[in-house]
């Protein structure tokens, strides 16, 4: 292990390990730490990606692929099914992966790569000189020590403390956040589609998921909005839908977690410093997804980090490429999910079902989210007004 | 003032730790830790997905 590095990568999830592989593979000296002692592990995911955005990153591989998929079909409150095609559904259908086996192939690839890696040591603070972040405090078996670095990435999550100590407010309101809990569940007919459960019934503010894992087991988990938390718990929720719609459904694992759902942030680099991921809040504010965002970041910031090296100039005059081609890209996506989350938790479970009903007739099961919305809006305009500036 | 953290429900997923205003928590590897610098403000306990936050006034 070096005292001091080109890049140093703060979290071993997959946004951080393709940045820390994109860096290593140039030639740029890489560290990449994780905090926790098992990369990948405990899971705090749904698992779902599309086939498309993986496959930028990283070639399909039976050992971290849980199963694939036919597609989608969405539940309106009253049960009204809606089907979307695996084929033109490149975001919510595609596989369901083993995060615990995908998270650590990522980890190895850059390993491999050339980037050295730390398990079990945690970023505790910031190094400054000149104005420019310059390097992290880590703690490892309760040993704190200073390492030196040219750019700091922040890819640690929806905890994030980087982003903070380097003067970017990354805090989330409870409106900004999808407050979880998922059971793995097994004996049970998961089928060969991710299912999603819309309306105030099953989970106010979100919506509950059944993501099929192969070996008739599921991810079966629901999230809530933040600001719709308190009295209610996703917990107390989930067992209720188990207690319904599955009595049979053995419960083998319980995992919880926060997802990001505020939309692009305004500010995700500093001089110094790169926020990827969660810890930028990249997941997708309708879906939640954040697995290729993150990856998608991590590649760009990489991208980023290798010519600031060239340069020799880690300022954000230079870093400032990262954020305005993750703006143009990730961005755009976030910002329109962003307007449909913003109008669906305001929609009541009477409406959602005449949304579904309007559908009726349709042959949706060949078309993505993108194709059915407008035609969605076409048939409920009052409804769905609020979104007239991505249909008009 | 602080929170307390029932750690035997906590599921150490690090949602608290994202909504805290002013970042007196923090996520280590399986339990939450509260700094000084707590408020009581309580979103913490809101949102956590399985209520095992308390606020101390």
């Amino acid at each position: 292990m070096r005292s001091s590095y080109d890049v140093i990568i703060v979290g071993a999830g997959p946004g951080g390990s393709i940045t820390a592989k994109t860096c290593a593979q140039a030639g740029l000296q890489v560290l990449l730490i994780e905090k926790r002692q098992e990369i990948g592990d405990p899971v705090r995911c749904a698992e779902g990606v599309g086939k498309e955005g993986l496959m930028q990153h990283i070639q399909p591989d039976s050992r971290w692929i849980a199963a694939e998929l036919k597609g989608s079909m969405i539940f309106a409150p009253d049960g009204t099914e809606i089907k979307m095609s695996e084929e033109a559904s490149s975001q919510k259908a595609g596989f369901n992966l083993e995060r615990k086996v995908f998270d650590r192939v990522l980890a190895q690839q850059a390993a491999m790569a050339g980037a050295d890696v730390m398990v079990k040591t945690r970023a505790i603070g910031l190094l400054r000189s000149n104005g420019s972040i310059s390097g992290i405090k880590a703690m490892y078996m309760g040993e704190v020590t200073e390492i030196k670095a040219d750019i700091v990435i922040g890819a640690d999550g929806v905890e994030s403390k980087v982003g903070r100590w380097g003067g970017i407010d990354t805090s989330l309101k409870p409106v900004d956040i999808n407050t979880c809990t998922q059971f793995l569940v097994s004996n049970i007919d998961a089928g060969e589609y991710n299912k999603f459960y819309i309306g105030e019934k099953y989970a106010p503010g979100g919506y509950l998921w059944l993501f099929p894992k192969g070996e008739h087991t599921a991810n079966v988990g629901l999230g809530i909005l933040g600001s719709k938390c308190g009295t209610v718990r996703p917990i107390l929720l989930l067992h209720k839908f188990m207690e319904t719609y599955m009595p049979d459904g053995k419960i083998i694992e319980m995992v919880v977690g926060g997802v990001p759902v505020s939309g692009p942030i305004k500010q995700t680099v500093a001089n110094g410093l790169i926020l990827v991921g969660d810890a930028a809040r990249q997941s997708d504010p309708l879906t939640g997804g954040g697995i290729i965002n993150a990856m998608d970041a991590g590649k760009i910031a990489g991208e980023v980090c290798i010519k600031a090296k060239e340069k020799g100039d880690y300022s954000v005059k230079i870093l400032k490429e990262y954020e305005d081609r993750w703006r143009a890209t990730i961005g755009k996506e976030l910002s329109k999910s962003l307007m449909i989350k913003n109008l669906l938790i305001k929609v009541s479970d009477e409406q959602l079902n005449q949304l579904a009903h309007s559908l009726s007739g349709i042959d949706t099961s060949k078309m993505a989210l993108p194709k059915v919305l407008p035609i969605l809006f076409k048939k409920n305009p009052k409804i769905l007004w609020e979104l007239r500036s991505l249909f008009i | 003032m602080s929170v307390i953290v029932n750690r035997y429900k906590c599921g150490y997923c690090g949602a608290c730790v994202g909504v805290c205003p002013v970042g007196a928590l923090e996520l280590v590897e399986t339990w939450i830790e509260v700094d000084n610098t707590c408020t009581s403000c309580g979103v913490c306990a809101k949102i956590c997905p399985v209520g095992a936050l308390g606020v101390v006034k």
